[in-house]
């Protein structure tokens, strides 16, 4: 509520200093200057909350040095990237080089603008913003596939070739696990699919067809966000770097700011579709909204952990079982998921509190 | 030419890349020229030198004393051991009488290094295959054995601890106390490395039926150690040509007959079983008695041809002295296992993925230094 009255006090004066036009562009650049400094801070907590967790499942202790607990470790890390000096390969295609970590950062980041936190922090709530989300988050591959082709050096392209086969067969599952629970709530509006969530929260209500959703959408998120036991794009006992071997300092930076923006975002959706949102369990912070954003970011955490916990677990795939398990496995499921999911919503078998 | 060049057109086509001298699975400075068609291997070509440091010729000017610091350098993970050939070697050249008492603790301490070579050898193979964390388990257990051998001798990784003639101090008061531990604390750890990896369906999946090595092509290539045993073929010099104390233990030669990668990986799993097995029968009983017989200042081997060969952790090292009778040897020849083990490479990886090389390679257990020498 105070976060809404501040917001609609610099709505309000911006629109009445100047032409509406020029305001509601001012507007925009001040929303987009706030995410990408939230969300910029918020990867390199990321970043270290991961090497925290992975510290805590390999029995060591982790960056504990700089700042409280480490806390100030990330910011150190980037600062140290930033003032790096920019190295590249001669024989590069120097255009295609330096453009291909904007594209992947850039669709990191674009795919927040609708990630809804409550009611009041979501910057862009539009009718199709699953379509949205799905759309945005495959761009995020051209920038690995220019990386890894441009830097002239093989290990880095056979890692953006091998990015490009696994990201187009993992969308499919993303997108139609996602599709599997648009089939109960009839819409894609991220804020409507939430409020739908009153009644109990989609897992629940889509039971046994939701649950088999989450684990498909979970997996093939890992496996787009290219992280273990998906890494195949990096990894980094078979092809060095894999597709960012070539790239240094901050161009190296985003590619890695990326794939932590693009966990959080996973998890974010999955917060969204799967567990409520921002709505608190049972209901018991509801006349608390501005919770909402603990309660989302809490979901979320959890399941940023979860895949934390896998990466730090499992061994990797090989290329072609990466695939055999998409097309053979989770894809078929799927299809049928969807099915079984549509007679339940036809006959009313979901539950509901 | 140039109608050939139309029907390529539409074809794959091989390229090489180059693996290493710096690459992270390479282990240290091996280079794999590899032909790869795609993923698909089709030919691996390693190149080595690039830390060779002469060590057999080196030999030819040192004395056998000296020649035993030198042995800790090849296969840094099996340094006892190496220790234990070039000292049997000379003994038997010389027909020393060793008292048991040094049999005994070689034997431990031989076995201790066979147990933290696995360990290192786990932690990197699941590292390979992309599970890091099984890196840190495996040095955790090595840790332990790296305590003991410091304080033992005062050192953790090349430890010189044989000398012709036997050891070159006595054991610490607190060793046997330290080593019971040890095994206790093994005995609850190595099953977590069980659950950890070698149930992991995605493990499975990556290592069985890869890298297949039939028992003739064990034999016809020299496999020695846990590969040539993970096909079926029985290698084990400690079984068929026993030394220090092996003799008075009672152990199994662990066989299978796969011969793929995930038998390899068993094969050494086993093995610590039984090499902690081995630690425990010899643990209690200790003789008493001198820990080293007094040798000439400069050792002279009588003229004549010397062999003499161990199982290290990798598998066979042989030890090959010629003497003319002065205090060095005319020209020595170390018989490596890792040299023969990587000679079969090129031979199970062909076919497979990169990542099959990658995971076939880190069963056969590369110590780069054993082959460069």
């Amino acid at each position: 509520m105070i976060l809404l009255s501040i917001t609609e006090n610099i709505h309000n004066w911006l629109f009445s200093i100047m032409p509406e036009g020029v305001a509601s562009i001012v507007e925009m650049v001040l929303i987009a200057v706030v995410y990408l400094t939230i969300f910029a801070v918020a990867g390199l907590f990321l970043v270290l909350l991961e090497r925290r967790v992975a510290a805590w499942f390999q029995l060591r202790i982790g960056p504990n040095r700089v700042g409280f607990q480490g806390l100030l470790q990330t910011m150190a890390d980037a600062i140290k990237l930033l003032t790096k000096e920019l190295t590249g390969t001669e024989r590069a295609d120097k255009f295609l080089y330096n453009l291909a970590p904007y594209f992947v950062i850039i669709s990191a980041l674009m795919a927040l603008a609708v990630i809804p936190f409550t009611k009041e922090f979501h910057a862009f709530d539009i009718n199709i913003g699953i379509f949205f989300l799905i759309a945005i988050s495959s761009i995020g591959v051209i920038g690995i596939l220019l990386g890894g082709w441009s830097s002239n050096n093989k290990f880095a392209l056979i890692g953006a070739m091998r990015s490009g086969v696994q990201t187009i067969s993992y969308e499919l599952s993303v997108g139609l696990s996602l599709l599997t629970m648009v089939v109960i709530t009839g819409t894609l509006q991220l804020s409507e699919i939430i409020e739908f969530q009153k009644n109990g929260w989609l897992i629940v209500q889509g039971h046994i067809p939701a649950i088999i959703a989450f684990m498909v959408f979970m997996i093939s998120g890992t496996a787009e966000t290219n992280r273990a036991p998906f890494d195949m794009v990096e990894a980094e006992s078979e092809l060095g770097a894999g597709f960012h071997t070539e790239y240094s300092g901050m161009k190296f930076a985003y590619f890695f700011l990326a794939e932590f923006i693009n966990m959080f975002i996973i998890a974010a959706i999955a917060t969204t579709m799967f567990f409520g949102g921002w709505l608190s369990p049972f209901g018991i912070t509801e006349s608390i909204p501005w919770l909402g954003v603990f309660w989302f970011l809490a979901k979320t955490m959890g399941l940023v952990f979860l895949m934390m916990w896998f990466r730090w677990t499992f061994p990797r795939l090989r290329v072609d079982q990466l695939l055999t398990l998409e097309w053979k496995y989770l894809l078929p499921i799927n299809l049928v998921n969807m099915v079984v999911m549509a007679l339940i919503v036809w006959l009313n078998l979901t539950i509901r509190f | 030419m140039e109608t050939e060049v139309v029907h390529t057109n539409f074809k794959s086509e091989e390229y090489f890349i180059n693996m290493g001298p710096q690459h992270p699975a390479t282990h240290g400075v091996l280079r794999l020229l590899l032909t790869i068609d795609g993923e698909i291997i089709k030919k691996v070509e390693p190149d080595l030198g690039y830390i060779h440091r002469s060590i057999e010729k080196m030999c030819e000017r040192d004395s056998y004393q000296q020649i035993v610091h030198l042995t800790d350098r090849m296969d840094y993970l099996s340094a006892n051991i190496n220790n234990e050939a070039v000292c049997l070697a000379v003994e038997n050249a010389l027909q020393l009488e060793i008292p048991e008492r040094v049999k005994v603790i070689r034997t431990i301490i031989g076995e201790l290094t066979r147990i933290s070579s696995h360990c290192l050898w786990w932690g990197v193979m699941g590292m390979d295959v992309g599970a890091l964390t099984t890196y840190f388990y495996g040095f955790r257990d090595r840790e332990m054995i790296n305590d003991i051998m410091e304080e033992t001798c005062g050192a953790r990784l090349t430890m010189n601890y044989n000398v012709p003639g036997g050891l070159m101090l006595d054991i610490h008061p607190n060793f046997v106390k330290r080593v019971k531990d040890f095994i206790v604390h093994f005995k609850t750890k190595l099953p977590e490395y069980d659950r950890l990896l070698t149930g992991n369906v995605i493990f499975q999946k990556r290592t069985v039926g890869v890298g297949i090595l039939s028992k003739e092509d064990a034999i016809s290539f020299g496999a020695s150690g846990p590969v040539g045993r993970a096909s079926g073929y029985s290698c084990d010099v400690r079984k068929h040509h026993p030394y220090s104390a092996i003799d008075k233990v009672t152990f199994n030669e662990v066989l299978k007959t796969e011969g793929d990668t995930y038998a390899r990986y068993l094969v050494r799993i086993q093995e610590m079983w039984e090499s902690l097995s081995i630690v425990e029968q010899l643990i209690d009983n200790i003789p008493e008695g001198e820990h080293r017989v007094t040798t000439n200042a400069v050792i002279k081997l009588p003229k004549g041809e010397y062999f003499q060969k161990v199982e290290t952790a990798r598998g066979e090292l042989g030890v090959y002295i010629i003497s003319t009778g002065t205090k060095s040897p005319y020209r020595l020849k170390f018989r490596s296992p890792g040299f023969s083990n990587l000679s079969l490479l090129n031979h199970i990886a062909v076919g497979g993925k990169i990542g099959d090389l990658v995971a076939t390679m880190a069963t056969l257990d590369l110590v780069i230094p054993d082959i460069d020498r």
